[in-house]
């Protein structure tokens, strides 16, 4: 199985399906890649020879941010956020949505598991 | 949307024309403010805002990581208190 960014194995799909299992791959880069280093987008990953294997290696070396430095960037940009005592910053820290949703019914994603409290009046099911 | 670079960030003219004479003057003194709306550029680095949010001014020291931001998201509009623990039965005991 081909290794490409770090420990990263994708399997025998299309190479333009297989690159996004890298993380900071998505559908567009995984298309720009195979277009720029004109890799047929459905050879199978298994199937790309040692030179377009680290065609594709250098290349997101060189000019994108994946896995472990993306996860750190974002990692930062929110740390930032929360430094200097930002909106935003403060919604993190509070595990809340951070774009302005309702926060009356849903953003489940953000608080998690529904907490119910005992004694608060419930709505009356119709 | 971001806002047209044509443009330019916005800033309260007002607001801005102090900043300056401050900075000419080399003076700092805390800037009462109501315009939040107000992006932070870099003259403002280092200067002290009273921004209001709605009942009082708190207020905002600048750092250079608030360039960009706007100054009403430093001064929060909303009070939460945390919600209550414990049961209803316990609070009306007067525990917790």
């Amino acid at each position: 199985m081909p290794r490409i960014a770090g420990s990263d194995i994708p399997d025998n799909k299309p190479t333009r399906i297989a690159l996004r299992y890298i993380y900071g791959i998505g559908p567009h880069h995984a298309d720009k890649i195979c277009a720029d280093l004109q890799i047929e987008p459905q050879t199978r990953a298994n199937k790309l020879t040692e030179d377009q294997l680290a065609a594709i290696a250098n290349l997101i070396e060189a000019n994108y941010v994946v896995e472990g430095a993306l996860r750190r960037q974002t990692n930062q940009d929110i740390a930032r956020l929360r430094d200097i005592r930002a909106y935003r910053g403060l919604r993190h820290r509070a595990g809340l949505p951070v774009r302005g949703q309702r926060t009356k019914t849903n953003a489940r994603t953000r608080k998690g598991r529904r907490k119910t409290v005992a004694g608060k009046k419930m709505v009356k099911a119709k | 949307m971001p806002r047209s670079l044509k443009k330019g960030p916005f800033i309260q003219e007002k607001l801005y024309r102090k900043v300056e004479i401050l900075n000419q003057q080399n003076r700092k003194e805390p800037i009462k403010t109501w315009s939040r709306a107000s992006t932070i550029v870099p003259e403002f680095v280092g200067h002290t805002f009273l921004v209001h949010n709605g009942k009082s001014f708190p207020p905002i020291f600048i750092t250079e990581d608030m360039v960009g931001h706007k100054l009403g998201e430093f001064s929060p509009t909303r009070t939460f208190r945390s919600h209550t623990t414990g049961t209803k039965a316990q609070r009306a005991k007067g525990h917790l």
